[in-house]
């Protein structure tokens, strides 16, 4: 198969205009069922030295890849190349948020600051057993689901919020956190990781994430973090952390919806914030007065959905027990 | 520039065996760092896709069953003293992987859970699906980044520092900056795996060039038994990829062309699950005597059903379908031998040690010898952990009372720029690496293989000679600093060269057929001429040839059948 391998490179040293981000074409002759990364070895061995870029296994366990093909993130070692050319061309771009070091590397320095940020170790709270942790197979199969993360950043590069908010956890280093707020083994007899929920409930952490889905498409593995972020805002709830603008928001939308059966958009942010949040209501003003002055405030009455019995009986079905007694919402450290 | 650097203990290469020493050393009080050109978790440890071996006496199994296996599946050629070390530490070392965190699979206890593995008569494979190897390899990571070990992530290598006949630190590239530093060390550990990619194709990952095995063979050191090169069983043809033995332990059959399960004709009780030496064996035999297709074999997993596979084998059939195309819930997938793991490497004693003061080595690089002739699989894994803490403890406890030799830096930092600057300078008429790698996988994947004999030795032999003097001009395109990858694959394909001399030279040395060296032209095993390791070290013509006796100490040797 013929076709145009297209590389968005870069050059840190260059002293000319390749300092800054530039496409070259390698029009490459390959087999039928070559990956990316194959075309990419080829360029990089018989054609230009100088193309850099960072690949071993061949076979999507080291997770050292990562690029954008035809703008998504994905493995080059694991599309085959057949599948992405577009007009006889295929696109490849560094992965996206981490900084570019030369051509498709990137820096990962945030990426595993983040990832030691969470803590990344097993912490049992009391005496390790003799032999083996007694667990069932089911919990390890359901952890293995997350271990099966192989680091690549495919997730970090096109998660929308670290694109625009550098202090987010992220989706790869979030995933990895369940991975321990999930293991039976971790945090206290119960295994409950109260400590871990605790911080991740705080800005930066859970709430954090906007679900849009990209992290779960652009992941390799199927380990889907999204997912994983949104069975931790369940723990951390479970868990009485829900003294926070996500799970107010939570609340108050389930409450809205629940009660009328269509959201209620002017209280939803107030309830979320907290309404004794003055400095927080405040920073709304701007917002509601630009949304007035475009005729886009919603309506101060919140009326009920037709037939809304119908949609209280849904939740009257779905709500869970009220629990007895929820633990303390303040700092396990005291 | 920095100033220089400096570590008690020094580990280079950080896979299973690179961080588990550097823990225990780190654990043992001394200051430790670790070195490696990738970052950790990119580590071909990951590779390895079936589990760990371990004998659990509450299991009702006995380490020396375990040891029996191994010294067999050695052909006898491996050291009994160092089985025996490894196999009565597995099961602490495995409990110990399992509190750090690794998920293995449980049984419906929620005990461990085991698979059967080839070459050993009872199921004692310990397993995380199957990507075992990936599961292990970030556990010991996260274990890392606890340990406060200084990391030195995506620094290369150039050379291994000697001076007052002990270690005394080594060269390295940072490759995002192209700087070079001296980092001093009283100890310095080599984990740097095998040298899979002088053959084409392997299994191995880009990374696998041999580089500790050539630092230490051009500073003196011996390699041991480098002619026994596993050829993997179930290998995907063209990328050479890995499809993991767990298929077979899973109950997957081999079948010729015309369906038949040929492994009847060649291990009629263990039949697929014989030892890796013995399958490979059978299949290019099947495959050169006309039933295989396109030079393959299949592996048939048709009957194990959808959910055994999507619980135990989910990696390999994404492969399957990934890179062949072929779904093996559905229809069996072509496979055939490849090389896949060196049984040799730098020789060492139980506890890493090597012949060179302060110098050890562990996993893969290294030869202790566990492996013999012929390593089962999942003792891979095992030995990374066993043999990496070993080293580490050994090496914290050598420097306590030990200061670092001294020696002039700048002077060997001005000797090693020159060298690289040298090869940065050369014109770009030569041969480029990948050519030269390519030539010289072909010429031992012909000739080093599955089946050998003096002639085609030799014919590689006079291959890797030429290899070298064109190897002398290679051109590095990329005359940068930052991340300067054509630099680095220049550099280690001088490596490879090393190793693949020693390779061929030791093939050619032994005149008998054990384990994985299967010589046409001398197709028994020789106990009485053979029953010894063959040394390998570096001397003006090539590799110099010497030998060691096997370590016997209860099990005598005697025919090997599966």
């Amino acid at each position: 198969m013929d076709v145009t391998i297209r590389v968005k490179r870069q050059d840190p040293e260059a002293g000319d205009e390749r300092r800054l981000p530039y496409w070259q074409d390698y029009p490459v002759t390959i087999a039928d069922n070559a990956t990316v990364l194959d075309a990419l070895i080829q360029i990089r061995e018989d054609d230009d030295g100088t193309l850099s870029l960072r690949c071993s296994c061949r076979s999507a366990i080291c997770g050292s890849c990562a690029v954008r093909i035809n703008g998504h993130a994905g493995l080059a070692c694991k599309t085959i190349a057949n599948t992405v050319v577009q007009d006889g061309v295929i696109a490849v771009e560094p992965a996206g948020v981490m900084p570019v070091v030369k051509d498709l590397v990137v820096n990962f320095d945030l990426f595993w600051e983040k990832i030691e940020a969470v803590d990344p170790y097993l912490k049992h709270m009391g005496q390790e057993p003799e032999g083996e942790y007694i667990v069932s197979n089911e919990a390890m199969l359901h952890l293995s689901g997350v271990t099966a993360c192989i680091m690549c950043g495919a997730c970090v590069s096109d998660c929308t919020v670290l694109e625009v908010d550098p202090t987010f956890l992220g989706p790869a280093a979030l995933a990895k956190a369940y991975r321990f707020t999930a293991d039976p083994r971790d945090g206290d007899a119960e295994g409950v990781s109260m400590e871990r929920l605790w911080a991740l409930s705080e800005p930066t952490g859970i709430w954090d994430c906007t679900r849009c889905n990209e992290c779960v498409q652009a992941c390799p593995k199927g380990v889907a973090p999204m997912d994983r972020i949104m069975a931790m805002r369940e723990q951390a709830i479970q868990a009485g952390y829900d003294n926070n603008n996500g799970a107010r928001h939570t609340d108050a939308f389930t409450e809205s919806v629940g009660h009328s059966g269509r959201l209620d958009e002017l209280r939803l942010p107030i309830k979320s914030v907290g309404m004794m949040n003055l400095p927080a209501l405040m920073d709304y003003m701007p917002v509601a007065f630009r949304a007035m002055r475009r005729g886009k405030m919603p309506p101060i009455a919140h009326k009920n959905v037709e037939n809304v019995d119908a949609v209280r009986r849904i939740f009257a079905r779905t709500q869970p027990e009220p629990e007895a007694a929820k633990v303390s919402n303040n700092s396990p450290f005291g | 520039m920095p100033e220089d650097l400096q570590h008690d203990v020094l580990i280079v290469g950080a896979g299973l065996a690179g961080m588990r020493a550097a823990i225990a050393a780190r654990a043992g009080g001394a200051d430790t760092a670790i070195i490696s050109k990738v970052h950790p978790v990119r580590s071909h440890s990951n590779a390895a896709q079936g589990g760990i071996n371990a004998a659990l006496l509450d299991r009702g199994d006995d380490w020396e069953d375990h040891a029996y296996d191994t010294i067999k599946g050695s052909d006898f050629l491996g050291d009994q003293d160092a089985i025996e070390v490894m196999c009565r530490q597995a099961g602490a070392s495995l409990i110990d992987m399992e509190h750090m965190g690794v998920t293995f699979n449980r049984d419906d206890e929620g005990r461990l859970g085991t698979r059967a593995f080839g070459g050993q008569r009872r199921a004692r494979t310990f397993f995380v699906g199957d990507f075992t190897g990936q599961a292990l390899l970030h556990v010991m990571f996260e274990q890392l980044i606890k340990s406060g070990v200084q990391r030195y992530e995506e620094w290369f290598v150039t050379s291994l520092i000697m001076e007052e006949g002990r270690a005394a630190g080594v060269i390295a590239l940072e490759i995002r900056t192209g700087e070079l530093c001296v980092i001093r060390a009283k100890t310095v550990i080599f984990a740097t795996g095998g040298c899979g990619r002088l053959f084409e194709p392997s299994t191995n990952a880009l990374i696998v060039t041999g580089d500790g095995m050539g630092l230490i063979y051009n500073a003196g050191g011996q390699l041991m038994d480098m002619e026994m090169v596993q050829y993997h069983p179930t290998t995907l043809a063209g990328s050479g990829v890995l499809i993991s033995e767990a298929a077979r332990g899973e109950g997957a059959y081999l079948r010729d062309k015309d369906g038949n399960r040929f492994m009847e004709k060649y291990a009629p009780n263990m039949m697929e699950l014989a030892s890796r030496d013995v399958v490979s064996r059978a299949e290019q035999t099947e495959i050169n005597g006309g039933n295989g297709v396109d030079g393959c074999v299949y592996l048939d997993c048709t009957h194990l059903g959808e959910a055994l596979i999507m619980e135990k084998l989910i990696q390999i059939r994404e492969i399957g379908i990934d890179l062949a195309g072929v779904d093996m819930i559905k229809e069996p997938i072509p496979i055939r031998p490849g090389m896949h793991y060196i049984m040799g490497g730098i020789k060492t004693d139980v506890n890493g040690l090597t012949n060179l003061s302060g110098v050890y080595a562990a996993g893969e690089c290294a030869n202790v010898s566990v492996h013999g002739g012929n390593r089962l699989g999942a003792n891979s894994l095992l030995d990374t952990i066993v043999f990496g803490e070993r080293a580490g403890n050994h090496a914290s406890d050598a420097v306590r009372n030990t200061g670092f030799a001294d020696f002039d830096a700048n002077a060997a930092l001005a000797q090693e720029r020159r060298r690289i600057q040298e090869m940065l300078d050369r014109p770009e008429n030569g041969d480029r690496w990948g050519a030269i790698r390519k030539d010289m996988g072909d010429s031992m994947n012909r000739n080093v293989a599955v089946f050998r004999n003096e002639e085609g030795i030799q014919e590689t032999l006079g291959d890797l000679h030429d290899l070298r003097r064109r190897y002398e001009n290679v051109p590095v395109q990329n005359k940068g600093k930052t991340f300067n990858t054509d630099l680095i694959f220049a550099l280690e394909l001088g490596y490879m060269l090393d190793c693949a001399d020693t390779i061929a030279v030791g093939a050619l040395e032994r005149r008998e057929s054990r384990g994985a060296q299967f010589r046409v032209d001398y197709p028994e095993r020789n106990d009485e001429e053979w029953l010894h390791h063959i040394v390998l070290t570096k001397g003006d013509g090539g590799p110099q040839v010497s030998e060691l006796p096997v370590v016997i100490t209860k099990w005598t040797p005697e025919e090997r059948k599966y």
